[in-house]
């Protein structure tokens, strides 16, 4: 009897959690809705096996247990049954997956429009390059870095030199406007990540990652690692500004070129005139 | 992931085609008393079956090993390695004495103590030549420059020929237990089940090594190259 | 011993392995220390295990402490947290869970189960044993290594877990971690060929393998696929020590650490991330497997009712098994490995979705018009069967590969693990140390100190991880030390506190069972020879505890399958395996 009760108790406070306990995600300011939708369409489906299957054991719990002169129904199997219920697991899991699969394709094609960015990953901080008025990022080795050069642009690409590097501040974005993030580790693993734009990848030294996304709303958010890095793991923090296009034009007024950085303006002095500041 | 992944699928084809055999369709509850129709557990020699188990093991263990070269090989600063011509010298000497081995199990068959021995001996002397043969490579390797920690190649070559002479060694170990039963005056037929397992044992370390041979030394590259293109 | 003589009624045809007596101990050396008898190897394994599993679960409290009150212990600093959670993760997953169901269990029931007078190779079994615990050893001894334990997490990932920021990177942590995984791999592998040959080989007359019980179906699985996985993780700790201790580049690529550049270059810490998933998940299935088949019969028994689609239960083991394979990668959607992967690997885990809802639908299904004995044993499967399918159902989001992108990495996932993989094994363990206990003593554990530690655990569990789900859904990463950050609300703070105070007692409960199983030994009740009417082989030997050699003069001889419960027609409400019976009278078609 308790048991029964229990068990129904645990189905009620489980479901009555989910629906009034305050906590749940952040509010999102990307284009990542979908993913949203696809876990709350999970939360609906798995909540409903879970809250059956614990509910019906709770009802046999009760209506079978044990009293004296009580005898087991005698059933090695029902084919039937198995069957049905192996046909509706699978559609339920279909149900999962399907959806799933078309976000997947989505996240991991990115629109032509968007536009390269960096992140730079190092334990513990975040730097951030922007490709300047070409629009491309140069390219960048991690052999070049240097205290003059700490991200490690190729001082030999004419691409690099109008990128702006960010070292130590903030990113700015801006609205509405497709980005592609390319991810770099100089050191160990590390994520990029920021809550409210659901998106996130690994950045694995030796090599490039990405993922893409589209700030929907304005504000100040918060970057943290999520993959552990070391002992300062939990405070590698930055933020990420999305502004307003007018704004977010005039931030980038003030920032440095690559070409106006030592390393860079070394090399490149004739590019850096016209490379400079835009 | 590709090597590992055809090694799993293998060893699940071995699965089922033996859990076929075991009437894993049978309803066992209406089946009291006998089951005459699944063969009984024990139809082979244990020490065999053991010997299958830990094959299985150990081909695993390389089969993961070749798949870590077979990743690596795709990044932009391998090369093959220059295999120093001790190499073959010692493959040679492994496959003398994975011959010697099989022609004293033979022997011992057939009942002729002395030829077992004497076969038996240039089996065991073979392998000490092997692992020397294996020491003197890693040797000019590192005279040549192509040290342990030079580039990713001659990694793979000291991880993977040490794991394997470490199998070697574990195995002498258990070619010095038959010797003793293959000893003086002893019926050579007792010494038969220990002996066949050695030289089961160094067949299939001979196959594994000639496998790791032929990838590290470039010759599997091409299939590798395909795997990788199926894969990605 | 005689057992070879064909019994001319029986019609079953002779073992073709002899029966020989199995090493026979001298003293308290032989017996006790260097044991043969996998029933002592199989105490000397748990023990072992529960030894060091009672670090892991003060590792937890600490770990608790510091989240549910962040400040408050001064001498829990970032280094010590990290430390923490590594050492707890691995030592609960490996040294713990694997070691006690495979090593514990695998040792005492297979014998026992399959009619053998024991392991195949006892030799080898003793030595097995002996790499276990010098692998705990050298693990411990970590703690008091200078730099102390690795913080690198129990993923161990290159390249931090062999750098300077990373406690114990540079140090000797990274170093004795390694070595004792090689260690531990090694022991297995000998343990694991004596499970599974044993299985092979030496099951008794009439023990088909669809007469075996659904405990050894799920342990022989498992070891045959812990033989196949573990070599992934050695050949991966093998190519890391080499990375620290020899400058090769393996795992590491060309690379600046606070400014310096260092020597290595050119490897990849993907390729480390692909070896050790590829043990990483079959190992999460070598855990629940075992879990599945032991909870399979302890419903049966206690339910008095055969177990509900007993070859449907059979196929998905092995079906489980061999899928778990190829599901690797859905640790790694957010790895930066090619994202072609995702697909594949999402459309496997979710397939492999179905056989387990299958065995779960099963269990629940056993209870349907059952005889159900609310005993210790059957207490802890249902606990089982809540907490797994909850850790199960959240699995599904973290398997669907673009739902794991916001949730990868927050404290969802260790809600999910911890549910699916710490607590409902863990319910197993206890349920089958309950229903065991007299197999092993004699003696019967105290119910009174039973039902209070089967509520405050299962209760509290279920409180400490539930919650948790919605910490991470909120977006807090774990492994932080404390979490300050803008999107987090205060309330969080409270909800953490809260967990902290569950677990605490929580813990506490365990030492309640320790206690338990220390009074019941000297003052439990006897429980005379087969307590729970169980028909499986393992009750039906002629002592109680069984002796050594297990089955006095002649082997048994099994006439029936492990389920023959209320068999309408039968004297009583089971039938032991090696009760020949007035068969036909009793063969029931359904």
């Amino acid at each position: 009897m308790i048991v029964a009760a229990s068990l129904v108790l645990i189905v009620l406070v489980s479901v009555m959690f989910h629906l009034v306990s305050p906590w749940w995600w952040t509010p999102i300011a990307s284009n990542w809705g979908y993913i949203d939708t696809t876990l709350v369409v999970t939360f609906w489906i798995t909540g409903t096996v879970f809250a059956a299957v614990v509910l019906f054991m709770a009802w046999c719990v009760f209506r079978y247990r044990h009293k004296p002169g009580r005898v087991a129904h005698y059933e090695p199997e029902s084919k039937r049954l198995e069957i049905w219920l192996t046909a509706l697991t699978a559609l339920g899991v279909a149900a999962m997956l399907a959806p799933g699969l078309v976000v997947w394709k989505r996240f991991i094609t990115v629109p032509d429009a968007a536009t390269e960015i960096e992140v730079v990953a190092q334990q513990w901080s975040w730097s951030y390059r922007l490709p300047g008025e070409d629009g491309r990022l140069g390219s960048s080795d991690v052999r070049q870095i240097s205290p003059d050069n700490p991200l490690g642009l190729n001082p030999h690409d004419r691409f690099a030199a109008d990128d702006v590097v960010i070292e130590g501040g903030d990113l700015h974005l801006p609205l509405g406007q497709p980005v592609k993030v390319n991810l770099r580790s100089v050191d160990v693993l590390h994520d990029f990540y920021v809550p409210e734009f659901r998106a996130k990848m690994d950045m694995v030294p030796g090599m490039v990652t990405y993922f893409w996304f589209t700030p929907t709303r304005t504000g100040e958010f918060e970057v943290l690692c999520a993959e552990l890095c070391g002992t300062g793991h939990g405070w590698m923090r930055g933020y990420v500004l999305i502004d307003a296009p007018a704004d977010y034009e005039a931030w980038l007024g003030e920032q440095l070129t690559f070409a106006g950085l030592p390393a860079g303006g070394v090399r490149l002095a004739g590019t850096a005139e016209e490379g400079g500041d835009p | 992931m590709s090597i590992v992944l055809g090694f799993v699928a293998l060893m699940a084809v071995i699965a089922f085609a033996w859990l076929s055999r075991q009437g894993l369709a049978d309803k066992p509850w209406l089946e009291t008393g006998a089951v005459t129709r699944i063969p009984s557990p024990g139809g082979r020699p244990t020490g065999r079956v053991g010997l299958g188990v830990f094959l299985a093991v150990v081909g695993g263990l390389f089969a993961l090993a070749g798949s870590a070269v077979v990743m690596r090989m795709g990044y932009a600063d391998w090369f093959a390695l220059r295999m120093p011509g001790v190499v073959w010298l010692g493959t040679a000497l492994l496959a003398l004495a994975s011959l010697c081995l099989q022609s004293a199990l033979m022997a011992a068959r057939r009942g002729d103590a002395r030829a077992s021995r004497a076969a038996f001996g240039a089996g065991a002397l073979a392998t000490l030549a092997f692992l020397a043969a294996q020491i003197l490579a890693w040797l000019r390797l590192a005279e040549t420059g192509q040290g342990l920690a030079a580039n990713p190649g001659a990694s793979f070559f000291f991880l993977i020929s040490g794991l394997h002479g470490l199998h070697i060694l574990g195995g002498l170990v258990a070619l010095a237990r038959v010797a003793g039963r293959l000893g003086h005056g002893a019926p050579p037929r007792r010494a038969v089940p220990g002996l066949e397992l050695c030289a089961v044992y160094w067949h299939f370390l001979l196959l594994v090594w000639l496998a790791m041979l032929a990838l590290l030394s470039g010759w599997a590259s091409d299939v590798a190259a395909l795997c990788r293109a199926i894969l990605t | 011993m005689s057992s070879t003589s064909e019994d001319p009624d029986s019609g079953i045809p002779p073992a073709e392995v002899p029966d020989l007596p199995p090493p026979h101990a001298h003293g308290f050396w032989s017996r006790w220390v260097f044991s043969q008898d996998a029933k002592y190897i199989a105490l000397q394994y748990s023990g072992t295990a529960i030894a060091i599993g009672l670090v892991a679960l003060v590792l937890s409290w600490l770990i608790r402490m510091q989240l549910g009150f962040p400040g408050v212990f001064h001498f829990i600093s970032a280094e010590a947290y990290y430390q923490f959670i590594t050492m707890h993760g691995m030592i609960m997953v490996v040294y713990l869970l694997t070691a006690i169901f495979l090593g514990g269990f695998g040792n005492y029931l297979i014998p026992l189960m399959v009619g053998a007078r024991d392991m195949v190779f006892p030799f080898v079994n003793m030595l097995s044993f002996w790499m276990y615990f010098a692998a705990v050893v050298v693990l411990a001894a970590s703690f008091f290594a200078p730099g102390g334990p690795t913080g690198a997490g129990w993923t161990l990932y290159p390249p931090q877990a062999i750098l300077s920021g990373t406690p114990g990177g540079t140090q000797w942590g990274i170093v004795l971690m390694l070595v004792s995984l090689i260690l531990f791999i090694i022991g297995f592998t000998m343990g694991g060929l004596n499970y599974a040959v044993t299985v092979l080989q030496a099951r008794t007359r009439g023990m088909t393998l669809m007469r075996m019980p659904l405990t050894i179906w799920g342990i022989f699985t498992a070891t045959v696929m812990a033989l196949l996985a573990f070599p992934a993780l050695f050949v991966a700790a093998v190519m890391m020590l080499f990375d620290r201790l020899l400058g090769t580049s393996f795992f590491m690529p060309a690379l600046v650490e606070m400014g310096e550049h260092l020597s290595y270059g050119g490897g990849s810490p993907i390729v480390f991330q692909h070896l050790f998933w590829f043990f990483g998940h079959p190992e999460v299935y070598i855990v629940a497997l075992p879990a599945f088949g032991i909870v399979s019969d302890l419903i049966a028994v206690h339910a008095r009712k055969n177990i509900f689609g007993y070859r449907m239960m059979v196929w998905a083991i092995v079906i489980i098994g061999a899928l778990s394979f190829i599901v690797w990668a859905h640790h790694m959607y957010v790895s930066g490995m090619h994202p072609y992967f995702g697909f594949f690997f999402a459309t496997t885990t979710l397939i492999i979705a179905v056989p387990t809802a299958i065995k779960v639908y099963n269990w629940v299904l056993t209870l349907h018009r059952g005889d159900i004995h609310l005993t210790l044993p059957m207490l802890f499967s249902l606990g089982f069967i809540v907490t797994f399918l909850n850790g199960g159902l959240t699995g599904l989001f973290l398997g669907n590969v673009v739902v794991d992108v916001p949730l990868s990495d927050t404290m969802f996932v260790v809600a999910h693990f911890h549910m699916v993989m710490g607590v409902a094994p863990i319910m197993v363990i206890y349920g089958a140390i309950y229903h065991w206990f007299p197999l092993i003593t004699g003696r019967m554990l105290s119910h009174g100190m039973g039902l209070v530690h089967f509520w405050v655990t299962f209760i509290g569990a279920y409180a400490i991880f539930f919650p948790m789900h919605y910490v991470g859904l909120v977006g807090v990463p774990r492994r932080y030390p404390e979490i300050e950050a803008a999107f987090v609300p205060d309330s969080v703070a409270t909800l953490n506190a809260f967990i902290t105070v569950a677990a605490l007692i929580v813990g506490a409960a365990q030492l309640l069972f320790l206690f338990n199983i220390a009074w019941s030994l000297r003052f439990g009740r006897r429980s005379g020879l087969n307590p729970w009417r169980a028909a499986s082989l393992e009750w039906q030997t002629p002592d109680m505890p069984p002796r050594h050699g297990n089955w006095g003069e002649a082997l048994p001889v099994v006439h029936r399958w492990a389920y023959d419960y209320s068999v309408p027609g039968a004297p009583r409400d089971y039938i032991a395996q090696d009760d020949p019976g007035p068969a036909a009278a009793w063969r029931h078609e359904p």
